[in-house]
């Protein structure tokens, strides 16, 4: 019991929990939303990006947090537009050379990890401050709580589309597929069903997310 | 010119940026509060597409296809995207400060934009000559002001009448009415085609 409160009390198992469900970047922050609906239509795709944009997001802020003290502030943004389009170059190839069907199926959303805001967030939000070790946990606490939105999203709609989980049928016989789970609007209702139940079970009080901090932050722009 | 046209009306209708392909989310959902700021992002998207996803076919084609560092492509359009809309920024701020005041705040989050880079990528992905990618930048950004004016316009009227269960309040109910305007937008397919 002991060793459990130890490590309870310390500050990788408080990021971790931060980062899979108290500040879940899709339900609460809505980061990466566009890569979380539009390759979702299929497990596969589903674990294919969450573990791309995981793997993405750790190594970025592993650069960024190594580099920090050499960033110059004004030229921050392209620096992690440089570091991050780097590495997805990489699993862009990666994805290429040894699974070319997810690779055809995810299309130009590999290359769209790019401009993922969660990777972005988290290299401007906590890496650009805080020492290398605790950036990793972080960003891998971030990864895995997309990962998991993502498998939750893709399971329900591979099973309610197509009938099958993973490309093995699990349905009964005469089963009717609803084919619009694996298009656009079924991902918009998903999700939206996903955050709203996210949102109640941790009892967040009427708080816009993003949109009323966005707006704070144009407002002291403009 | 009809293939052109045609390309157009799909980029706006049936192949809608932000409603069937899903890109750019992150402003749809964090700046669609009033119809005024919706506009003023839509426009700003739509002067940066058109102009970074002509200027990325330059690059593409002329540059790296000869140089055959077709790899590097990424690396370059983000870089392009970034750049661009920093002069833009700057250009407006010295000769037009109207524009600059009315939709310069919007110009850096452009950056991070996904729909800017999808143009740029799609482009290459399909194809495009020179016309086509200028017609197909300006029918996407076209389509992504559209979603965006619907959006906010609903959630304006939204704000003053209707009682949104609190888990769904802000991003939640966004998303309910973008999956209501997909639906709305799949009865133009088979319209046009690209």
């Amino acid at each position: 019991m002991s060793a459990w409160y130890r490590l309870v009390y310390t500050r990788p198992y408080a990021l971790m929990k931060d980062g899979v469900w108290k500040k879940n970047s899709v339900t609460s922050a809505t980061l990466g939303i566009c890569s979380a609906l539009a390759v979702t239509n299929k497990l596969e795709n589903g674990i294919a990006m969450g573990l791309a944009v995981t793997f993405v997001v750790m190594v970025a802020c592993l650069a960024t947090s190594v580099i920090r003290a050499f960033i110059p502030l004004r030229l921050r943004m392209i620096t992690y537009m440089i570091i991050i389009s780097t590495f997805v170059i990489g699993v862009d190839l990666f994805f290429k050379g040894y699974f070319p069907s997810i690779s055809r199926a995810l299309g130009p959303y590999v290359a769209l990890i790019i401009t993922n805001c969660l990777i972005m967030g988290r290299a401007e939000a906590f890496a650009l401050k805080n020492p290398v070790k605790f950036s990793v946990i972080d960003a891998l606490s971030h990864g895995l709580g997309y990962t998991f939105v993502l498998l939750v999203l893709s399971g329900i709609r591979e099973v309610l589309a197509f009938g099958t989980l993973l490309n093995v049928r699990v349905v009964w016989a005469g089963w009717t597929t609803w084919m619009v789970m694996a298009m656009a609007p079924g991902g918009f209702f998903l999700l939206a069903i996903i955050v709203s139940v996210v949102r109640t079970l941790q009892g967040v009080q009427a708080d816009d997310g993003p949109t009323a901090k966005t707006e704070e932050i144009m407002a002291k722009a403009a | 010119m009809g293939n052109t046209m045609n390309i157009f009306l799909a980029a706006v209708l049936t192949h809608n940026i932000a409603l069937v392909y899903i890109l750019g989310m992150c402003p749809t959902i964090g700046v669609s509060r009033n119809l005024k700021t919706a506009t003023g992002m839509g426009v700003a998207v739509v002067f940066v597409v058109t102009l970074t996803s002509t200027i990325n076919w330059f690059i593409y084609n002329l540059v790296l296809v000869p140089a055959g560092a077709e790899i590097v492509s990424l690396l370059v359009f983000i870089i392009t995207i970034a750049a661009s809309v920093q002069l833009l920024e700057m250009l407006l701020e010295k000769f037009v400060p109207y524009l600059h005041n009315a939709f310069g705040v919007f110009l850096p989050l452009i950056t991070v934009n996904c729909a800017v880079l999808g143009v740029s990528l799609l482009m290459v992905l399909r194809d495009y000559g020179l016309v086509q990618t200028a017609f197909f930048g300006l029918g996407s950004a076209a389509g992504f002001l559209l979603a965006m004016m619907l959006v906010a316009g609903m959630r304006e009227k939204m704000d003053l009448t209707s009682d949104v269960p609190r888990g769904l309040q802000g991003p939640g109910i966004v998303m309910i009415i973008l999956g209501i305007l997909a639906l709305g937008f799949m009865a133009f397919q088979g319209m046009v085609d690209l």
